[in-house]
């Protein structure tokens, strides 16, 4: 698999950057009692504005968990949860819902699209929800960006996986979210569609500034990133800055201990 | 999110289409029922109206009694010469003109000498007087009215249909034997093209006095002279009349002699629209059903449009906006397919010779606003629930495989409240049923809503029954069926509540067939019982259709016949006694006993050998209800007026659930001095001689028929039959809706399963077995609804007959029935699997093995 390395690995401290994201002493909890699980435990981090920060770790390491939680889809057991400034921990069901309108964008596993709707009606179904107008130029623009606007009429089922996932990014981007959240993002595709992908998600966050949270297993996307996050057993072990396909692999075995 | 609801339905074709369906046949049938009432109303309308077309007003003898067989009090010959010299009178005619009871009564006879009974349509004579064409309902189309003794004209429908020309003889029985006449002209009843398959013969207004034994005129049709207004008539006319006679308006009139046929169209109409209700009903079930599978399907999809932002309202709003719009549509083609029913049901009518008048179709604004209503809600109140479950995805499903929904905040209590609701039922069903003095609205009622209540609750409690029921009828399946069996019985039981909702929809329709049969099955041996306890005879006479009653020469024939030992005639009109209308007989207190099993409850036999003229036998439910005893006095008024002074000298207690003889028995002496041209319901006969000695000695009066006693019996009980066979065809809509239900339920969890049937597949399901597999599953579905149906209709009908323990009613479970309606479940589970069978065992296993 031939992986694109960018930069040369740098070590030492960044100068600080914004914190979009915030997350203290965070810990979820499932069950009680006995039988409780930890998924994660007391975790604290900051997500910077305008990079893309990848998540990796084991199965059962706790990183969907610490996605849902950063993206508002899941309530902490314990700690805080800020988001562009806004404390959402303990925000009602209505209130988030309508925050994730105008400051979360997010392109899933399997795509999520809707089937009955064509390509340009999925990308502004969010805005659609929201009541908002859509700017055409603005889509347009996206839609070329994306590379998805001489199918924009299509439905889901007639465009391949690279294209739908396409599709889903352009949707995830289309209200200028405060963060794009990317749940396995390749998981479904193959090795070229994925480097198309990754690199439609790569642009948006150079070109557009667009901040970035990408769960993955592969190491390949990993290094794609701008700083990694390493989980194991619900608790951060490691935070790379953008390193190689190599250095992410070499990192992953210390963590899982392999 | 309007698109994403709208865009749905177009996503989902079949479901949809299928979902529609069992909306489109319940309001069809709503529909249908409005159409086809009204349009007979409307046909009957113009048929009263056209009596009294140019007549301002009408002189007629007063209603004093429902439901007489001999009509009204006749109007005199002496009062048209007083109302002719009226100032304010221009012109009167007196006719013979009764279109309600059963005196004008004229047989036509065909060709082949067999007499024309209409069908269950009424026979008419009329009068008119030629020298009066205003007065004259009837408009000629061929020849020229009777004027002579011997002419007769006759409806134009009856002499195409029968083949008759002007100018030839026909042969008319009319108030006695058979005779000739010529038949001078063809007439049509006022504007009207058809009175379906009633006849009318038409003779001059003297020769129908004559013949039908009328001292009288019918009605007095009198037109005023211009200026003079109605009231003023009125006021002139009212002067001149005895008590027992009136004078209205013509449109009055008109009104008033169509209220018996506007109360019979009401019961068909209500009767006709409480089946599409249940059709509906059971529609609903399928729709619940429906949706819920969806919306678990669509659970990604849902929890998608969550994470983009759209709050639980908006999530509803598009699910009802779904149900709404397939709702609206279905009821729309439903109104469609309702009209085109209702021209159906016409046209198979008339082609079973049942025919009724006919009129334009009438297509009124409630009927399409009702049927539009009724639709649009009920797919509306039955999508309310998968709707609220549907909100219930929270946005985290979006990124989870095999999702499920989660359970509402409330699934948990929905056992203990279904519980309370089977409670609720059984107690609104058993206050419509025996506590006594409510109203016969009341008792509908709460029939109708506890048996609402009752279905739903069980439907709901079923859930927790599925288990079970499924492990002892999936019993077959597992032991024959194989791999395919086991699977089905295990599948039935994972989803309970599903299985629960399919069976359920056939549970509603088989419980109204069961509790219809059993039913019928008591009221026909009731009605045997009744009858074999009282008739005691070897041949009874009665008339064609076995209702109306036969002029009493009839039966002095009948006394002569060779062979003949004992005759007896039971003589019947109404009566009214403190406010009622009660059924008097007259019989022949020498030979009635003789005949007729009379049960004593004060008295015995010895009563009739001293039955004075005065003195009257009542029936023991009559004498508790006016708190008559032995030797009390009452007054029974006649049709005509005239006051029966009675002393109560024995009373009797019939069968209650089909008495032959009335709440009051005189004798015939009595009965002949009070009663105008009296009739006979029945003359039974002891008789040596063969049927057919009796017959022709009745042969000049060929509305006349000479039955066995146990043909007299089998024919009451067959009409049972015929209003069960009714009944089945108008439940068989809600069975069809609930059969289309089950199909539906299967379709889609096939699809639901596509990957797991992919699965099966690969590790070596064949084909075969992949579709008995599904066919054991819908058998398995259908006879739970049939387990549960089944005892409730029995247990319905056992509550029914209870209540109507007054009425001697009996309960008699038709275990062979009950057999043959399982059976039709297993056969309409194995139907209903086809297409879903076809489509699981057609998958392709390495598309299904990844379908999403």
């Amino acid at each position: 698999m031939s992986v694109v390395e960018l930069r040369a690995p740098q070590p030492g401290p960044e100068p600080p950057a914004e914190a979009i994201v915030s997350i203290e002493k965070v810990t979820r909890r499932y069950g009680e009692g006995d039988t409780a699980v930890d998924a994660l435990r007391g975790v604290s981090l900051e997500i910077e504005r305008g990079k893309l920060t990848a998540v990796m770790g084991p199965s059962g390491s706790g990183k969907s968990t610490l996605m849902h939680i950063l993206a508002g889809l899941d309530r902490p057991t314990d700690g805080r949860v800020v988001l562009d400034g806004v404390d959402i921990t303990s925000m009602s069901d209505k209130k988030l819902t309508i925050f994730r309108r105008q400051k979360i964008g997010f392109v899933f596993q399997f795509f999520n699209l809707l089937p009955m709707l064509t390509a340009e009606e999925n990308v502004v179904l969010p805005l659609d929800i929201a009541g908002e107008k859509i700017d055409r130029e603005w889509l347009d623009e996206l839609l070329v960006t994306v590379g998805i606007d001489k199918r924009r009429k299509h439905r889901p089922s007639e465009l391949s996986g690279g294209q739908q996932q396409r599709v889903a990014i352009a949707r995830g981007l289309v209200s200028n979210p405060a963060v794009l959240f990317a749940d396995e993002p390749t998981g479904n595709l193959d090795s070229t569609t994925s480097k198309d992908v990754l690199r439609v998600l790569r642009n948006a966050v150079d070109d557009l500034g667009q901040t970035t949270v990408m769960v993955t297993h592969d190491a390949g996307a990993a290094s794609m990133a701008d700083r990694i996050l390493f989980i194991a057993d619900g608790r951060i072990v490691q935070d790379l800055r953008e390193s190689t396909a190599r250095e992410v692999l070499a990192a992953m075995q210390e963590v899982t201990g392999r | 999110m309007k698109r994403v609801a709208l865009k749905g339905i177009f996503g989902r074709k079949l479901r949809t289409a299928l979902t529609a369906f069992s909306v489109i046949l319940g309001v069809a049938m709503v529909t249908g029922s409005f159409v086809l009432t009204d349009t007979m109303s409307k046909a009957f309308d113009s048929i009263f109206s056209s009596s009294y077309d140019k007549t301002d007003v009408v002189v007629s003898g007063r209603s004093l009694v429902d439901w007489s067989d001999q009509g009204n009090a006749l109007v005199s010959d002496g009062l048209l010469r007083q109302v002719r010299a009226l100032p304010s009178v221009d012109a009167a005619a007196g006719e013979i003109l009764d279109l309600n009871s059963s005196a004008n009564t004229a047989h036509l006879i065909d060709r082949d000498g067999e007499i024309v009974t209409g069908n269950g349509n009424p026979t008419f004579g009329l009068g008119v007087d030629p020298s009066q064409p205003k007065f004259n309902p009837l408009k000629l189309k061929e020849g020229r009215f009777a004027t002579a003794p011997g002419e007769v004209v006759v409806d134009a429908s009856s002499a195409s249909r029968l083949g008759f020309h002007v100018g030839e003889l026909v042969r008319v029985a009319v108030g006695g034997p058979v005779r000739s006449f010529r038949l001078v002209g063809i007439a049509q009843y006022g504007d009207v093209d058809t009175i379906g398959s009633a006849t009318m013969a038409i003779f001059d207004v003297r020769q129908a006095q004559r013949l039908l034994s009328k001292p009288g005129y019918d009605v007095i049709m009198v037109d005023g002279r211009p200026g003079v207004s109605n009231d003023e008539l009125i006021r002139d006319i009212e002067s001149l009349l005895p008590a027992n006679a009136q004078v209205r308006t013509a449109a009055e009139q008109a009104t008033a002699d169509k209220k018996g046929v506007s109360e019979f169209i009401d019961f068909i109409r209500y009767a006709l629209l409480g089946f599409g209700v249940i059709a509906l009903f059971v529609g609903a079930f399928v729709i619940f059903n429906t949706l819920s599978i969806t919306v678990a399907q669509r659970t990604r999809e849902l929890a998608t449009l969550r994470t983009l932002g759209a709050t639980r309202p908006q999530v509803l709003g598009s699910v009802v906006l779904e149900a709404l719009a397939v709702g609206l549509t279905a009821s729309l083609i439903g109104i469609a397919a309702g009209i085109g029913i209702a021209k159906g049901l016409t046209a198979l009518f008339a082609a079973a010779d049942l025919d009724l008048p006919r009129s334009a179709m009438v297509f009124e604004t409630r009927t399409w606003v009702v049927a539009l209503l009724l639709g649009t809600t009920v797919t509306l109140l039955a999508s309310i629930a998968p709707a609220i479950r549907a909100t219930r995805v929270s946005a985290i499903a979006a990124v989870r495989e095999g999702a499920t929904l989660p359970r509402g905040r409330f699934a948990r209590l929905s056992f203990p409240i279904s519980v309370a609701l089977l409670g609720l039922a059984v107690a609104v069903l058993g206050y419509g049923l025996f506590v006594p003095g409510v109203s016969a609205f009341g008792r509908v009622l709460s029939l109708a809503l506890g048996t609402l209540a009752l279905f739903v609750s069980v439907a709901i409690v079923s859930t927790r029954l599925v288990t079970p029921f499924a492990r002892v009828l999936g019993w077959p399946a597992a032991r024959f069926g194989g791999a395919a069996g086991r699977l089905a019985r295990g599948n039935a039981v994972r989803m309970p509540g599903r299985t629960a909702a399919t069976a359920a929809a056939l549970m509603v329709g088989l419980a109204l067939v069961t509790f219809v049969t059993v039913m019928g099955k008591g009221l026909q041996s009731s009605e045997r019982d009744a009858v074999v306890r009282q008739i005691d005879a070897d041949y009874v006479v009665v008339s064609q259709n076995g209702w109306t009653t036969l002029p009493a020469v009839v039966g002095q024939n009948a006394s002569q016949a060779p062979g003949v030992q004992v005759s007896s005639s039971i003589r019947r009109e109404r009566g009214r006694v403190l406010g009622h209308s009660v059924d008097v007989s007259g019989v022949d207190p020498k030979t009635i006993d003789q005949v007729f099993h009379l049960e004593w409850s004060e008295g015995s036999p010895l009563v009739l050998q001293s039955l004075g003229p005065k003195d009257a036998i009542v029936r023991k439910s009559f004498a508790d209800e006016f708190g008559f005893a032995r030797g009390g006095q009452f007054l029974v008024r006649t049709p005509t007026g005239l006051m029966m002074n009675l002393r109560v000298a024995a009373i009797y207690d019939p069968p209650r659930f089909d008495s032959m003889l009335g709440s009051v028995v005189v004798p015939q002496s009595t009965f002949d001095r009070f009663f105008d041209r009296p009739s006979d319901a029945l003359t039974l006969v002891w008789s040596d001689a063969p049927r057919s000695t009796l017959a022709a000695a009745l042969a000049a009066y060929p509305d006349a028929r000479v039955v066995s006693d146990d043909t007299f019996v089998d024919e009451r009980v067959a009409e049972i039959d015929g209003i069960i066979n009714v009944l089945y065809a108008l439940l068989a809509l809600s069975v069809i809706v609930s059969l289309f239900g089950m199909v539906n339920t299967l379709v889609l969890a096939v699809y639901e399963r596509t990957r797991e049937i992919g699965m099966l597949r690969a590790v070596g399901l064949t084909r075969r077995q992949t579709r008995r597999m599904i066919r054991h599953e819908s058998v398995v579905t259908a006879l739970i609804g049939a387990a549960l149906g089944l005892p409730i209709g029995i247990l319905l009908a056992g509550a029914v007959t209870h209540a109507l323990a007054d009425y001697d009613v009996s309960l008699s479970i038709p275990v062979g029935s009950l057999v043959v309606f399982a059976v039709i479940a297993v056969i309409a589970g194995v139907a209903a699997a086809v297409l879903p069978a076809r489509r699981a065992s057609r998958l392709n296993v390495l598309e299904a093995l990844q379908y999403e």
